[in-house]
């Protein structure tokens, strides 16, 4: 497994959010987060990205142990987090804010991961010279996921990048993390998007008030009962 | 009034104000990019007067000179305070970081008061009393230098900031810090080197201002006050506006100096200080509310 997750606890001050969440991500592979506003998701990525030090448990990413790495390290290893409200660089252009991206990786892979982000996102590059606060949800969601693929992921956290999509772009987005996989990056989905994503993704955790309650392949999970119940009200 | 003594009022205005300026520069980009008021500030002016002034008396070394010598150890002294005491000490929270930096000002002025006495100190080069002809009026020296000096620098630091991977750094952890870490960008070595920058700043300001003025340990105190208003006034943490507001307090002093006599010549600084905050409250460049 690329990455594995055993045992962990986190939360914010006083305040208890994950408990006992195991779980693990294979090379190359779609896994979907799922869970209620407040389950805890965006705690999770924030504690397996490094923001946040996790009160017990361990992490290893690629066999190596990252329960304590600082999310620089994290971030030289291969695990992006391209995190909730995409968190762009507003006031720098669309081409620093990919830069930034590649700020672990050296100038010669910079400029070409920059040519290939840029040849699969037209319009960012037809942008290039723009401040990123100037350009719509859509393209800013595009550049989120372009400053993340710009590190050169090998496992990429993406937290609800469909949050304020219109439906079209929601299409493209998923379609852009399908092939993302594709071309070998593993992929850990947070989502609200349930149908989607159990449609996208190999296998699915659902979380519940910080707790790992469901789990599963995700063909088998979208016909489960009660996920149908709570998440889709059918 | 003559219009010879109307520009040599401006000349003088324009080279004092570009001084303001750089003293407020290492204030400003420490603001903007750390979000807080640093209170030593004055007391590392005062500190680089002093360390200038030492190297002219013991080894005879130009000011000019010590600037280039000074900027990066103040650099180093900049970065190692924020680095393993501002920083450490105020654990983020503001209040805290405050009292630190009013700590550390607490500390350097006694230890100079100690060390050095309540004298005033200048230095003597040859160049600190020549003047150069400019038709209307004879400009000394150091304050020509001084002028084109802090704008040089100011050009440096903005290039620095807008123009390399540095720079942009420090941008994008001034604004998003969270997503500055998920780059995998250092932000506790960022603070730290924008605070050093902030520090050799006001050491190069020091350099340029120490032939024409002088040292003692309240020295600091002179231009930071002059130094807070220009940050407010140019908008906090914007660097054009800090520039530009310098230049603009430079004048007015000089100008109210003119009329009113050197001794009221901040009066007219406050009252363009109230005017600028009556009608545009986040100073010439900050951002509208
Ligand atoms: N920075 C924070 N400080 C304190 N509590 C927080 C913080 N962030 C999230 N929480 C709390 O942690 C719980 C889980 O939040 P979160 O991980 O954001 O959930 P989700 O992403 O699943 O909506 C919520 O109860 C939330 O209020
Ligand atoms: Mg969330």
């Amino acid at each position: 497994m690329l990455l594995e997750v055993t045992g962990l606890a986190a939360g914010y001050g006083a305040l208890p959010v994950l408990r006992d969440v195991t779980m693990a991500v294979g090379q190359g592979e779609i896994v979907a987060v799922l869970g209620a506003n407040g389950a805890g998701k965006t705690t999770l990525n924030r504690v397996l990205s490094g923001l946040l030090r996790p009160r017990a448990g361990v992490i290893r990413f690629d066999e190596t142990l990252i329960t304590t790495a600082n999310p620089e390290a994290i971030v030289s290893a291969g695990l992006i987090h391209v995190p909730e409200g995409r968190r762009i660089f507003a006031r720098h252009t669309v081409e620093e804010n990919l830069l930034l991206g590649a700020y672990r990786r050296g100038r010669t892979r910079r400029a070409r991961n920059l040519a290939r982000i840029y040849a699969l996102f037209p319009r960012l590059s037809e942008r290039r010279s723009q401040v990123a606060g100037s350009l719509s949800g859509g393209e800013q969601q595009m550049l989120a996921i372009g400053r993340g693929m710009m590190a050169e992921p090998r496992l990429m956290i993406l937290d609800e990048p469909s949050l304020g999509l219109s439906p079209r772009l929601v299409d493209e987005m998923f379609d852009l993390v399908g092939s993302l996989a594709g071309d070998g990056t593993a992929i850990l989905i947070v989502e609200q998007n349930v149908v989607r994503t159990l449609d996208l993704a190999s296998r699915a955790y659902v979380l519940e008030n910080g707790r790992i309650a469901l789990q599963g392949e995700a063909a088998t999970l979208a016909r489960d009962p009660v996920l149908r119940q709570t998440y889709l009200g059918v | 009034m003559s219009t010879a003594l109307l520009l040599s009022a401006l000349v003088g205005g324009l080279a004092n104000g570009a001084v303001y300026a750089l003293v407020a520069l290492g204030l400003t980009l420490i603001y903007g990019v750390l979000h807080i008021i640093n209170f030593a500030h004055g007391s590392l002016l005062m500190l680089a007067l002093y360390a200038s002034w030492i190297l002219w008396s013991a080894l005879g070394v130009s000011p000019y000179v010590a600037l280039v010598l000074l900027a990066p150890l103040f650099f180093a002294l900049g970065y190692a305070l924020q680095r393993w005491v501002i920083g450490p000490a105020g654990q983020g929270r503001d209040a805290n970081v405050l009292l630190v930096t009013l700590g550390v000002s607490i500390v350097i002025d006694n230890l100079a008061l100690a060390v050095f006495g309540p004298a005033t100190r200048t230095v003597d080069i040859p160049l600190a009393t020549s003047t150069i002809d400019l038709g209307v009026m004879y400009l000394p020296l150091p304050r020509l230098i001084a002028f084109v000096a802090a704008l040089l620098l100011s050009g440096g630091l903005w290039l620095l900031l807008n123009r390399t991977d540095l720079g942009r750094a420090i941008r994008a952890v001034a604004r998003e810090s969270d997503a500055a870490r998920l780059v995998g960008i250092r932000v506790a070595h960022i603070h730290a080197v924008t605070f050093g920058i902030g520090t050799a700043s006001v050491a190069a300001a020091a350099c340029l201002l120490l032939p024409s003025f002088y040292v003692s340990p309240d020295a600091g105190y002179a231009f930071v006050l002059v130094a807070f208003t220009v940050v407010v006034m140019g908008g906090m943490g914007s660097f054009p506006g800090a520039l530009l507001a310098g230049l603009v307090i430079g004048v007015i002093e000089s100008f109210s100096g003119l009329w009113f006599g050197p001794s009221l010549a901040p009066i007219g600084i406050y009252a363009a200080f109230a005017l600028v905050l009556l009608f545009r409250p986040t100073g010439l460049f900050g951002a509208r509310a």
